[in-house]
């Protein structure tokens, strides 16, 4: 099979999934006890306004008909109203998302280096020393959940040992570039302000490491185990006994096909960072995405609560979409075809 | 040898149980993981007994002694209403533990008996429609899903269980579905079917015990994860309420109160980590010891 029929072949199945999710979350969210009208409008709204706004978001309706009309406009891009904000779900994912994006790629890059670089080390001097203490790491990393990462960051960086700013974007004292892209690192770069694409930065090196640090545990443990078993393959015998220096073999034959299993869990990993967002931007006050739908949920925001999880479904699946088409070019070996299950 | 049960087993069994107790006794990690592991469920079995003061449970308070830092007779101190945080994280454990029993036990049986239904009528409709629901569970990151379904429910310690299960079931059907279909043409199962065993004859005895060993593993593996999100829901406020001593409940109420009075989050924080890096490396040493590779 083609590369581009397998993607054909992929987006279609996605749609599938993402319509069963709608539906999924579109009825757990009609059916659950609370007139989603009275949450918007508050106990004292008189009943001929309930009523009214009850027509308006068609709850008269039977459900089929309801999700129906949602998943029309949905289609258009319009994802209903905020309950609580009154204003549109997508505009403000549009404004919000930037933020979430550029700290979860930023996450990705510090955690992807960090992890190579700890994976490397200790799968080439596996049982010494630092490779001990690479394993403990990925334990503990993986074991802590990300808030307690988070509140331990903001106990130590905080409060006693300020050298990282631990809260929001930006240093008071600093005004905000102009938004263009919504991401305050390309933002002041556009407005050629260096010192405040550096403040940026440095806000965002504790949230981005918080998030990911059960990734960057996972992925060095992976990458480790993958290059211990590699050095036991004879065509790195064989590279040895001809002399290739050490750090040529390293780099050309040992963390090429080692990295391989690790770029198949990416997907998932930046998904589930994306998911991680919501706590994280919560604690440390990062005006983006997770926020916004941490705060709606926490608000019962039916509307704006369907909007982020139907989003976060697109954004995994185009993920992983995205990932296997990686996996497959750097694979020769994987078959298209049998991943297609 | 010493007790009628171990009499009871035969040779064979005798030997490959201490073969297996080997294995799983040279590597030090598992037994740190094991006793990390037997405390947490001492602790939340007899909390009500060995807990320095059991009123701490619930609404209680006792201003005289409320935010004493850690000292010999509150050894993680006591909290803004004067309750003993030691106390609190004993019963905490007892709640976390609860909450993955009930979620593992409402997911395994229905996960695993709809990945044997599909595994076995592999390529026909039922196989379709049981894979396909379970991948719209896990289309969406875990957290994610059980952050909005305990929103959209009220926020309590029932529903957030619920929100997990609902949501929880697609990986034990994937399991026992790989399995199941691996082991769909072999000839223990198709001797099976031409001497007339029902479909779910086969199915539970032929071939529910092949799964059986990765199955206990990942429940092992699970705990821990469960934990997780469990006390992350707790955390945001979307899981078990006050006075409810949840860990994850704990680390949110401790943690505003951070600067000065750390020990209230810090504590609790440790507790949960210590509970899942315990069955994390349980879990690990167990999977090694009945060599699965599934998971």
């Amino acid at each position: 099979m083609k590369l581009s029929t397998y993607v054909l072949k992929r987006l279609f199945y996605s749609v599938f999934v993402l319509l069963g999710l709608s539906i999924l979350i579109f009825t757990i969210s009609r059916v659950v006890p609370g007139d989603p009208a009275r949450l918007s409008l508050g106990p004292l709204a008189p009943q001929w306004a309930v009523d009214q706004l009850r027509e308006k978001l068609h709850l008269n309706d039977p459900l089929p008909v309801q999700y129906f009309i949602w998943l029309t406009n949905a289609l258009q891009g319009d994802l209903g109203e905020s309950l609580v904000s009154k204003r549109s779900v997508m505009k403000d994912f549009l404004t919000f998302f930037p933020a979430t994006l550029e700290l979860v790629i930023f996450s990705i890059v510090i955690s992807t280096v960090l992890s190579i670089i700890l994976g490397a080390l200790a799968g080439r001097r596996a049982n010494s020393l630092f490779d001990n203490l690479v394993r403990v790491f990925s334990y503990i990393g993986i074991a802590v959940p990300n808030f307690v990462w988070a509140v331990i960051a903001l106990f130590a960086f905080g409060y006693v040992w300020k050298v990282l700013p631990v809260m929001g974007q930006l240093s008071v004292g600093l005004s905000r570039p102009p938004v263009v892209t919504g991401a305050m690192s390309l933002d002041s770069l556009l407005a050629g302000r260096v010192d405040v694409f550096i403040n940026h930065l440095s806000h965002m090196i504790l949230p981005s490491l918080c998030m990911s640090i059960d990734r960057l545990a996972q992925d060095a443990k992976i990458l480790r185990a993958g290059i211990v078993e590699n050095l036991r393959k004879d065509y790195i015998t064989a590279a040895v006994s001809y002399g290739i220096p050490e750090r040529r073999i390293m780099m050309r034959y040992l963390l090429k096909p080692s990295l391989i299993p690790l770029v198949s869990i990416m997907g998932m990993e930046i998904a589930a960072s994306m998911g991680g967002s919501f706590i994280i931007e919560t604690i440390f006050n990062w005006p983006g995405f997770g926020r916004y739908s941490m705060w709606a949920m926490l608000n019962k925001d039916l509307n704006a609560v369907v909007a982020s999880v139907m989003l976060m479904g697109l954004f995994f699946a185009l993920f992983n979409i995205v990932v296997d088409v990686i996996v497959a070019y750097l694979d020769p070996r994987i078959r298209v075809m049998e991943r297609a299950t | 040898m010493r007790n009628p049960v171990w009499r009871r087993l035969s040779e064979d069994q005798q030997e490959s149980l201490k073969k297996n107790w080997h294995k799983f006794s040279t590597n030090p990690l598992s037994i740190i993981g094991l006793s990390s592991v037997v405390l947490v469920i001492f602790f939340a079995v007899f909390a009500p007994w060995i807990a320095p003061s059991p009123q701490s449970w619930g609404r209680w308070v006792d201003f005289s002694h409320a935010s004493l830092p850690p000292s010999w007779k509150y050894p993680f101190g006591t909290d803004i209403f004067g309750r003993d945080i030691l106390s609190r994280i004993m019963y905490g454990f007892r709640y976390d533990l609860l909450m993955a029993l009930c979620i593992l036990g409402m997911v395994v049986f229905p996960g695993t008996f709809l990945g044997l239904v599909a595994g076995y009528y592999k390529e026909t409709w039922i196989d379709t429609v049981i894979m396909r629901i379970a991948d719209i569970f896990l289309a969406i990151p875990s957290l994610v899903l059980a952050l909005s379904i305990c929103a959209l429910l009220e926020p309590s310690l029932f529903n957030s269980m619920m929100a997990v299960s609902v949501l929880w079931w697609p990986w034990y059907t994937r399991l026992a579905y790989g399995i199941t279909s691996s082991l769909r043409n072999e000839y223990f199962v198709q001797a099976a079917e031409l001497m007339g065993a029902s479909p779910i004859s086969i199915m539970f005895k032929e071939i529910l015990p092949n799964c059986l060993s990765p199955i206990f593993t990942k429940m092992t593996l699970d705990v821990g994860w469960v934990i997780l999100i469990g006390s992350t829901l707790s955390f945001v406020g979307l899981g078990a309420q006050e006075p409810m001593p949840a860990l994850g409940n704990m680390v949110a109420k401790g943690s505003r109160y951070m600067p000065d009075y750390w020990w209230m989050a810090i504590f609790p924080a440790l507790a949960i980590a210590f509970t899942i890096l315990g069955f994390n490396l349980l879990g690990d040493g167990i999977r090694d010891m009945l060599a699965v590779e599934e998971i």
